[in-house]
């Protein structure tokens, strides 16, 4: 993935507290153009601090971060002008109506004022605010309130799109509603740095993952890639007539088998290497004399390979 | 990259000043949607004190003002309410809201990522509070000058006003800076009794400072409250007449109180925002 259409990279990135705590240990990370990438991790484990340093906000320790080729710290100013940034809490201008926050973010950046209107109106529709513009904000639901705080962010057209936990505490609905949204954008190009401590989001939106825990990047590929990296890959569940045993004991000598059991009136293989096996997998159950009565096959989620690689579920 | 075209960059002082000058239309356009609870919150304090001090009093015969008379006494409260209505500014347009920011709200956010360095938020910051402040002044000021029963006399000296009225709302904002950035949310009642009351009622505002002299230790105190230069300045500009400190001090004490609770704002501000 390395090239020069790298858009964020971060070496030796490091963050210790005052107290002594090591919430981001010696970060190396490359995220390109038009990607999505996610940090996944538990609560505590970083991701918010990383965000944070990329974002200008929390000042590394030691190491560097760069945005376009910009040095975060040192050229924060042009810096905040290549980001858009949703951060965990909701933090609309109380004082402003729902156009007026888009309008004035415009203005903060540099957009002349009709060039703001414009570009707020366009907003309105874009993220289906509308029949809301001269609404409090207070008065949003969470999800709306979360729709005009990305619409907000990249209202200026930033290179980057960060967004922290951009769906933790929402209801299912808007949490879908809000994975469209995130998707749409990505087809548009944007790039995109967002951090999660839900598998299903990383899993169904990150063109890459970072699973991280304790300050350090335990494992970095697509999502695919990660749970192919499971030393069980595909988990199969072949059901036939007769003898579970027997058929247990001949796939256990079917190329890429790493386990075979017996389990629930059926026999649970895991297989390494998906792609192909599936049809030579049916045609060896058949050579074995054994008559197939069905065939389910199931991946192995984030899940399983965060637990493989922290020992520990991901929920808090 | 395909359909989004990128925002063009521009040098980080360009960036800088319009952001602030946006965020200052911001204040404008928040102050201008509230005006009339600005000007409610703005003017009740003194009004009612003009009103009680210099109307009601003389008509019911019941003495304000020691030594100096009742007549006096109308005309030595003005400065001091103007500086009181400066001083508000501060607090209620500076502090209060940052406090909120800070606190409940993390509002400030997006306006500290603007592109424009944390500073130059804390500096906007004062500017509008003592904008405000300077619009409070204006507004506080035919109160104090026409309510009372017995005649204001003022000898306005221009020079000093001019100078000193910027630089008394530029000190009650960076008052409420500091105090709006080192203060949580659930001690703002406490501020109110440990900081405000005691800095008004002790600011030379009802009094020249130089009244204090049967008091010594008092009028020594006093020298730390921000408000007893704030009360002489506009002493010395507007009631000429009347005792106050000498011109130099007062400018000499306005600034470096400035600095310093402007360096603790900032200070603190980024503190606040940047770990």
């Amino acid at each position: 993935m390395a090239d020069n259409n790298e858009v964020i990279v971060t070496s030796g990135l490091t963050k210790v507290f005052p107290t002594g705590l090591k919430a981001v240990d010696a970060l190396d990370l490359s995220v390109s153009s038009g990607e999505i990438f996610g940090l996944l991790g538990p609560n505590g484990a970083g991701k918010t601090t990383t965000v944070g340093m990329l974002t200008s906000r929390v000042i590394p320790t030691s190491g560097s971060a760069s945005i376009a080729g910009v040095d975060v710290i040192a050229d924060s100013t042009i810096v905040k002008q290549l980001i858009g940034v949703v951060p965990q809490t909701n933090t609309l201008d109380r004082s402003l109506t729902v156009f007026e926050n888009l309008f004035f973010h415009g203005r903060y950046y540099g957009m002349r004022s009709s060039e703001a209107r414009v570009a707020a109106e366009e907003t309105l529709d874009r993220f289906k605010l509308r029949d809301r513009a001269t609404a409090d904000v207070n008065e949003l639901s969470g999800g709306m309130a979360q729709r005009l705080m990305i619409a907000r962010s990249i209202l200026h057209r930033p290179q980057v799109l960060f967004l922290d936990e951009p769906t933790a505490g929402l209801d299912p609905q808007s949490r879908l509603a809000l994975w469209d949204i995130l998707g749409s954008l990505h087809e548009s190009g944007q790039t995109i740095f967002m951090t999660t401590h839900y598998m299903e989001e990383a899993d169904r939106l990150c063109d890459r993952v970072a699973i991280m825990d304790h300050g350090k990047i335990l494992a970095l590929d697509t999502p695919a890639a990660l749970k192919r990296s499971m030393e069980a890959d595909t988990q199969v569940r072949v059901s036939v007539e007769g003898d579970l045993d027997g058929l247990a004991g001949h796939l256990k000598n079917f190329e890429g088998v790493s386990e075979s059991q017996v389990l629930d009136g059926a026999v649970l293989i895991t297989l390494r290497g998906r792609a192909g096996m599936i049809p030579k997998l049916v045609d060896y159950v058949e050579v074995g004399g054994f008559a197939l009565n069905d065939l389910s096959v199931s991946e192995p989620t984030l899940e399983t390979v965060f637990i493989k690689l922290t020992g520990k579920e991901l929920r808090d | 990259m395909s359909d989004l075209a990128l925002a063009q960059l521009r040098p980080a002082r360009d960036a800088s000043l319009s952001a602030f000058k946006a965020m200052l239309l911001r204040d404008v356009a928040v102050l201008r949607a509230n005006l009339a609870s600005f000007i409610l919150r703005t003017v009740m304090q003194p009004l009612l004190f003009v009103f009680v001090f210099t109307y009601v009093f003389p008509k019911i015969g019941q003495g304000i003002g020691g030594a100096q008379g009742e007549a006096t006494f109308s005309s030595l409260l003005v400065p001091g309410v103007v500086a009181i209505a400066c001083i508000f500014q501060g607090i209620q347009a500076v502090m209060i809201p940052l406090v909120q920011e800070f606190g409940y709200t993390r509002e400030i956010e997006d306006r500290v990522m603007a592109p424009l360095p944390v500073w130059g938020v804390a500096v906007e910051k004062i500017t509008a509070g003592a904008l405000q402040g300077l619009l409070a002044a204006v507004i506080v000021f035919p109160l104090a000058t026409f309510i009372p029963a017995t005649p204001v006399h003022l000898n306005i000296s221009w020079p000093e006003l001019l100078t000193f009225l910027p630089l008394a709302t530029v000190l009650g904002a960076t008052l409420g800076l500091a105090i709006g950035t080192r203060v949580k949310p659930q001690q703002v009642t406490l501020v109110f009794s440990v900081v405000v009351i005691p800095v008004t009622f002790l600011g030379a505002t009802y009094y020249p400072w130089a009244s204090l002299d049967p008091i010594p230790w008092l009028k020594w105190a006093v020298l730390i409250n921000p408000l007893v230069y704030m009360s002489e300045s506009f002493r010395a500009a507007l009631t000429p007449q009347l005792p106050h400190m000498p011109i130099g001090a007062i400018y000499l004490a306005m600034i470096g109180f400035i600095a310093l609770l402007g360096w603790v704002g900032i200070d603190g501000f980024q503190k606040r925002v940047t770990t």
